[in-house]
């Protein structure tokens, strides 16, 4: 409570706060104003932020540029909705499903893809990905490529997942526990590691620490929280399809990483707030000139990618000062 | 038999096609350490510039043949905007970057182009069949892919391993910071890969859209298979790119041809039918997955 209250006296403290408390009321916000629409977007941004927060994880605590995470909103999604379409509709059995198989593919595909470097590792995340994608294609019994409408996951008498406000809150309370967990997470022994492992990985080998297992670890950690984010995803539109895991997505997510700041605890939700609201509120802006131009939003989003990523690496995160930020350079 | 050949062809076809694709990746990704994710929107933006200039012409041929100064230009124009400034920063920066390119690219070509997909017929001296054995019909167009393909490969194997741009290119895959050491124009040597690469892209886009259709986004997709073929093959080998195009043009051929027949025999034809598809594709990044376990470094990449 202390270090909350101190916390409060920095740019970065106070707006950290003030963004959370946002989320925290935005249901009541949304029935007051009447503008039920924008609660599905902050629905999207919280599970968008979990995800995020879990690639943040292992691409900038550890420097591991995974192109694939998107693969684990279909893992969660698929495990909902494959139980769902034969009939086990138990929330409280389809969750640990959907997060254990996330876990295990994580941990499988990091055993193979951690022994590459660089480029490699990227491609071969991105491949492992693809390779679910298709899967998912080539699922007929659960709709192959487009998709299955499933129904929502069940937790009779605790919390009824249709009730647009319930769900919202329950994906923000996770989301604050993702957040606690991944602030845990980074300033722990083990954080210490993989982000020493970051900047010299020959070092810390030649200290005696088994880098490769603390990678895999914190691969299969953030898989298991990706995996959280994909069953929330299902839930929020009773909808599985491959395109929750195309490479699209993973590129999205990292962009969202890289936007907010990465190897930041909170950067990764600022990046998901940012690229949802430029999404929603770039085109209107667009369309100010007259003309229907906000139908072309990305032909101004994609050239700002290209400026961030030229000239803005410390994401809006860096704009708050650099304590923090720098701490994690 | 007549069938399993058939299928082979459009394999070597498909391998063709890839390899144009791949190749310009390999030398982008050898020479300048540049992960281009956007190389997908060159193949894009060729079948497109194509597509106009067909019209215009009102010849295939014309078209094409105009197309690929066209697509140097703009490959050129790329590389002096945008790709060079990213030689020297880590790769997730080129990431972001080039996966800025390609939203850039998908919402200008829906501006210029509008959001229908559009076709380029066959021309029409290529829109019949001709055997190629007694009893097997082959569709002219494609046989001319083969043919266009294979030639203009063997072009690229004489231009890297006998001219002396070839060698400068070999020699900048290997180590560009000595040769530019050498008093060699690097980045005269970057712009022009750059742009042979966009060519072959683009030569690549507007002979497949006859076979497939013109549309936004054509290229996201392939582009990934062209980056799993030049991992394959070893990033910065030419020689690479092209046994690993071949070899997944064949695995995806059979496997489109072949599984529907083999799965029916546990499965409903539908299934069978919607899961073949997906088989293949899942065999090709198997493929890759068991190479780089074997050899991390593709199967022609330097080791060091």
């Amino acid at each position: 409570m202390a270090t909350l209250l101190a916390s409060l006296r920095s740019p970065r403290g106070l707006l950290t706060v003030l963004v959370l408390v946002l989320l925290a009321v935005l249901p009541l916000l949304t029935q007051a104003f009447d503008q039920r629409y924008l609660l599905s977007i902050g629905t999207r941004i919280v599970i968008w932020a979990i995800a995020a927060v879990s690639l943040n994880m292992i691409l900038g605590y550890g420097g591991l540029v995974s192109f694939g995470h998107a693969v684990f909103f279909g893992v969660g999604g698929y495990a909902v909705g494959i139980l769902s379409a034969n009939g086990l509709h138990s929330g409280w059995l389809q969750w640990p499903v959907g997060i254990l198989a996330a876990a295990t593919w994580a941990a499988l595909v990091g055993t193979l893809s951690l022994r590459t470097r660089g480029v490699y590792f990227i491609m071969i995340t991105l491949a492992f990905a693809q390779l679910v994608y298709y899967i998912g294609a080539g699922l007929e019994a659960y709709g192959a490529d487009d998709g299955l409408n499933i129904s929502r996951s069940r937790f009779p008498g605790v919390i009824d997942l249709r009730d647009k406000a319930s769900f919202y809150w329950l994906c923000f309370v996770l989301l604050c526990g993702t957040l606690w967990f991944c602030q845990r997470f980074a300033n722990s022994r083990f954080g210490f590691v993989l982000r020493g492992a970051k900047s010299n990985d020959l070092r810390m080998t030649a200290l005696g620490f088994p880098v490769f297992r603390y990678r895999l670890a914190a691969f299969t950690i953030s898989g298991a929280f990706g995996g959280l984010a994909g069953i929330l995803l299902a839930n929020e539109g009773a909808y599985i399809s491959p395109a929750m895991m195309s490479w699209i997505k993973s590129g999205d997510l990292i962009i969202i990483v890289v936007l907010g700041g990465m190897g930041t605890l909170f950067g990764p939700l600022y990046g998901a707030i940012a690229f949802f609201a430029l999404e929603e509120f770039l085109p209107p802006l667009l369309d100010l000139g007259g003309k229907d131009w906000g139908e072309y939003w990305q032909i101004v989003f994609g050239p700002m990618l290209i400026l961030i990523a030229l000239y803005a690496r410390g994401g809006i995160d860096s704009l708050l000062g650099r304590t923090e930020g720098r701490r994690n350079g | 038999m007549e069938y399993l050949l058939l299928q082979i062809l459009n394999g070597v076809q498909l391998g063709l096609l890839m390899f144009l694709l791949a190749a310009g990746l390999t030398l982008t990704f050898g020479i300048m350490d540049l992960v281009n994710l956007a190389h997908g929107s060159l193949y894009m933006m060729g079948a497109y510039i194509a597509w106009t200039l067909i019209a215009w012409t009102d010849s295939f041929v014309l078209g094409a043949l105009l197309t690929l100064p066209a697509t140097f230009v703009l490959g050129i124009v790329v590389e002096r905007v945008v790709a060079r400034r990213l030689y020297a920063r880590d790769h997730l920066d080129q990431v972001l970057a080039t996966f800025g390119l390609i939203l850039f690219f998908n919402e200008l070509v829906r501006v210029i182009w509008g959001p229908a997909g559009k076709s380029i017929a066959v021309p029409r001296f290529l829109a019949h069949t001709i055997e190629i054995m007694p009893g097997a019909p082959y569709p002219a167009y494609r046989f001319a892919i083969i043919v266009v393909g294979a030639a203009v490969a063997l072009l690229l194997a004489w231009l890297v391993a006998r001219t002396r741009v070839g060698m400068l290119i070999r020699a900048g895959a290997s180590n560009r910071r000595m040769i530019a050491a050498l008093g060699i124009n690097i980045e005269l040597l970057f712009s022009l890969v750059f742009g042979l690469g966009a060519v072959f892209a683009a030569l690549a886009g507007l002979m497949a859209a006859p076979v497939t259709s013109v549309k936004i986004g054509m290229g996201d997709d392939i582009l990934i298979l062209a980056f799993v073929i030049i991992v394959i093959g070893g990033i910065g080998s030419i020689k690479g790119a092209f046994v690993a195009a071949m070899l997944v043009g064949q695995i995806d051929i059979i496997g489109r041809a072949f599984l529907p027949d083999m799965l029916k025999t546990f499965l409903s034809p539908s299934a069978a039918a919607s899961a073949a598809p997906s088989i293949s594709q899942v065999l090709v990044y198997v493929l890759m997955a068991g190479v780089l376990i074997w050899r991390p470094t593709g199967l022609f990449g330097q080791r060091n």
